[in-house]
C-alpha cells in the first residue's frame, strides 16, 4: 500500500552502499554478514505485524468500526442529505484510518520504545525503513475493512450514491499512509509513552471533530486547522466522489497532498526510528 | 606467542566510559545524579570462550553489552569487534553478533515460529533459509510443539527461549546474551547450554553472557569479568578467582529463634557474622570454621541451633572478598 512512500524514502534509508558488501581479509577483519534488503525485510516486518491482528488487533477494529457507525447514526439525526451528509460519511470513513494508522501506531512505537523493544530492531541489519514502513503498511491495512464497512453503511444510511465508493482503494491507502507515517513519527519522537498516547488520542479527536463536522459552519482558525490535518484531504477526496460526476482532478489533487504528507511523515519517521534505536 | 593470542581475541575493549546525565527531579519524584555506568573498562573476549560478565542489579553490566551491541555510542574508549571499530561503525554489530536482549516486547504478540523465521528474514536470510534454520532451532530447543502460540501466552520461562531461539537464527561468530536463563526450568536451562555448546563446537562461536547468577557462571563460564559500578574489578577463570578467596570457608548457621549471645563462642563468632534474620554467614579459614562449627554444634548452643552448612567460597565469595558492595551480595541470585 505505503509503496509510493516507500520508494521516496528508500534512497536516504539505504544510502550507505560502500558498506553493504560483506567484507573480510584485508585488514584482518572478519566478514560481515549481509544486511537485510529493504523490500523483503520490509515484507517481513508486513508479515509479522499483520499477524498482530489476530491476536491483538480484531477488537480494537471493531470499536473503530463500530465508533464511526455511531457517530453517523447519531448525525442521521441532524443532517439530512446534501454536503453535509457526504461530510458526515466521508469524515467518518477516515475516521477508522486516523484510529488504527495514526492513535494505534502512535501508541504502539511509544511502547515498543519505552519498553526497550526497539533493540530488538536495532540489533538485526534491517534498514530502518523497512521497519517503519512494514508497521505503517500493516496498520494501514487493518483499517480497510473497517474503513469500507463504514463508507458503504454511511452511504446506506444518508441514501448516497455508492457508485464512486472504488475510489476508498486510493483514499485507504494513501490517507493512511500520511497518518501511518505521523502516528510513527509521534510515537517514535515522544520523549515519553504516555505522551505518544496522548499525541495519537489527540491527533484521532481532531480528525473526528474537523472531519466529521461539516467546515461550512466553522470559524476560520478552526477552518485553517482543518486544513493543516492530512486526513483532510482523504475526507475531502471521498465526499467528492459522491457527486453524481465527480470533478477528479480536484480529488487527485487532494489524494497528491494525502500521498505527499505520507512521504514526509514517513521519512521523518524512519528519521526518529534511527534516533530512537541507538542512543 | 603474543601474535597468536592477539589472532585469537574476538573482542577488545579498551577505556570505556559511559556516563548518563543526571535527571532533573520532577513533581516530588527526587532527581537523580549523574551515573558513570561504564568507568574506564578494559576487556579481551578470545575465540570460542565462554565469556561472563558477573555483577549485581545496577553495576553496569546491561550498559556494557549495549555498547558492544551497537546500541550504545560510549563516550570514551574502543570497542573492536572481529576487527571491525564498533564506535565509529555501531551498525557493523548487528551483522557480527546475535542478541538476546532482556526484553521480549517486540516480538510477544508473534507465534514462535513467526518470530524466529521473521528474525531470520531480518538477519537477511532468504525466505527458504530463515524457514529452515527456524524449524531446525525450533526442534534444536524442544520449542516445536508450542511453534504456534503467541509469545504472550507462555511462561515467562518458555517466553525467554523462545526468543534465544530467535537469536540464534541466522549464524553469528558471537552470541550476545543478556541472562538468557532467566526465569526457566532446569530442562529449558538445558537446552540452551546445549545449543550454546554445539555451536561453540562446530562453529567456534564466541559467547559473552551477562549474568548475576553465580551458580550458573561457575559451571558454564570459561572465564568472568566482575563488574562493580561500572568496574571490573576482576577477571579470570572461575576457579581462578576462587583461589584469590584462599581457603577459605563460607559457614552458615540458622538459629531456631534468637542467636544464644549467652554463650561465649557463639559471641566471639558475632563480629565475624554477617546476620540477616536468623541466618548467620561467616567466612573462615578452615580450622577456625571446624572450631565454630564443633562449638555451635557440641554445646549449649546447640539447642538453639536450626541448621548449619560448610561450603566452599563460591564466586559470590570471590565478589565479596573483592570488595563488593551489595550486603550479602544480594544482587547475586545463588539457585
Amino acid at each position: 500500500m505505503s509503496a509510493v512512500s516507500a520508494e521516496a524514502v528508500t534512497p536516504g534509508a539505504v544510502r550507505s552502499g560502500s558498506d553493504s558488501r560483506p567484507r573480510s581479509g584485508g585488514d584482518g577483519a572478519a566478514p560481515l554478514a549481509p544486511r537485510a534488503k529493504l523490500l523483503p525485510a520490509l515484507a517481513a516486518v508486513y508479515r509479522a505485524q499483520l499477524s498482530r491482528a489476530r491476536v491483538a488487533r480484531i477488537p480494537l477494529l471493531f470499536v473503530a468500526t463500530f465508533q464511526s457507525v455511531g457517530i453517523m447514526i447519531m448525525m442521521r439525526g441532524v443532517v439530512d442529505g446534501g454536503d453535509e451528509a457526504r461530510a458526515v460519511v466521508a469524515g467518518s470513513s477516515v475516521l477508522v484510518v486516523a484510529f488504527v494508522a495514526l492513535n494505534l501506531l502512535a501508541q504502539y512505537f511509544g511502547q515498543l520504545r519505552a519498553s526497550g523493544g526497539l533493540d530488538h530492531y536495532a540489533t538485526l541489519p534491517v534498514p530502518p525503513a523497512a521497519v517503519v514502513l512494514g508497521a505503517a503498511a500493516a496498520y494501514a491495512s487493518f483499517t480497510v475493512p473497517g474503513t469500507a464497512v463504514t463508507a458503504v453503511v454511511g452511504s446506506a444510511l444518508f441514501g448516497l450514491p455508492m457508485a464512486h465508493l472504488w475510489v476508498l482503494a486510493a483514499v485507504v491507502p494513501l490517507s493512511g499512509a500520511a497518518l501511518a507515517g505521523l502516528g510513527a513519527a509521534l510515537g517514535l519522537l515522544a520523549p515519553r509513552q504516555e505522551l505518544a498516547t496522548l499525541c495519537g488520542q489527540l491527533g484521532m479527536s481532531a480528525a473526528l471533530l474537523l472531519g466529521v463536522l461539516p467546515a461550512a459552519h466553522m470559524p476560520a482558525p478552526i477552518a485553517y486547522a482543518r486544513d493543516l490535518l492530512p486526513s483532510t484531504y482523504g475526507v475531502e477526496a471521498l465526499a467528492r466522489s459522491f457527486d453524481a460526476r465527480p470533478d477528479w482532478a480536484v480529488v487527485a489533487a487532494d489524494l497528491g497532498v494525502c500521498a505527499a504528507v505520507g512521504v514526509v511523515s514517513l521519512a521523518v519517521a524512519t528519521w526518529a526510528y534511527r534516533r530512537a534505536a541507538v542512543r | 606467542m603474543k601474535e597468536a593470542a592477539a589472532a585469537a581475541t574476538v573482542c577488545t575493549v579498551r577505556g570505556l566510559v559511559k556516563t548518563y546525565p543526571a535527571a532533573r527531579g520532577r513533581r516530588g519524584a527526587p532527581g537523580t545524579d549523574a551515573v558513570r555506568a561504564s568507568d574506564g573498562i578494559d576487556l579481551e573476549v578470545r575465540r570460542g570462550e565462554i565469556f561472563g560478565l558477573l555483577g549485581p542489579n545496577g553495576a553496569g553490566k546491561s550498559t556494557l553489552v549495549r555498547q558492544l551491541t551497537g546500541l550504545l555510542r560510549p563516550d570514551e574508549g574502543s570497542v573492536e569487534l572481529l576487527g571491525h571499530d564498533l564506535v565509529r561503525h555501531p551498525e557493523r554489530a548487528a551483522r557480527l553478533v546475535g542478541y538476546l536482549g532482556q526484553e521480549s516486547t517486540a516480538l510477544d504478540e508473534l507465534t514462535v515460529a513467526l518470530a524466529a523465521e521473521t528474525t531470520g528474514r531480518l538477519r537477511g536470510l532468504s525466505l527458504r533459509a530463515a524457514r529452515a534454520e527456524r524449524d531446525a532451532v525450533l526442534d534444536e530447543l524442544g520449542l516445536a510443539p508450542i511453534a504456534g502460540r503467541p509469545l504472550k501466552k507462555l511462561s515467562g520461562g518458555q517466553r525467554r527461549l523462545a526468543c534465544f531461539a530467535a537469536a540464534l537464527v541466522g549464524d553469528r561468530p558471537v552470541l550476545v546474551l543478556d541472562e538468557p536463563t532467566a526465569g526457566m526450568d532446569p530442562v529449558a536451562r538445558r537446552a540452551v547450554w546445549a545449543a550454546v555448546d554445539r555451536r561453540r563446537a562446530e562453529h567456534g562461536t564466541t559467547v559473552l553472557l551477562v549474568t548475576h547468577n553465580v551458580i550458573e557462571a561457575e559451571t558454564v563460564l570459561d572465564r568472568v569479568a566482575v563488574l562493580e559500578r561500572g568496574r571490573i574489578i576482576a577477571c579470570d577463570t572461575p576457579a581462578g578467582l576462587k583461589e584469590l578467596v584462599g581457603d577459605e570457608v563460607r559457614v552458615e548457621l540458622v538459629w531456631r529463634a534468637e542467636a544464644p549471645l549467652h554463650v561465649p563462642e557463639v559471641a566471639a563468632l558475632r563480629d565475624a557474622a554477617q546476620a540477616a534474620g536468623r541466618r548467620w554467614t561467616l567466612r573462615l579459614a578452615p580450622a577456625e570454621a571446624r572450631a565454630a562449627v564443633a562449638a555451635v554444634t557440641g554445646g549449649p548452643a546447640f539447642a538453639a541451633l536450626d541448621d548449619f552448612t560448610l561450603t566452599t567460597p563460591s564466586l559470590e565469595d570471590v565478589y565479596l572478598a573483592l570488595g563488593g558492595r551489595a550486603e550479602g551480595a544480594e544482587g547475586l541470585v545463588k539457585a
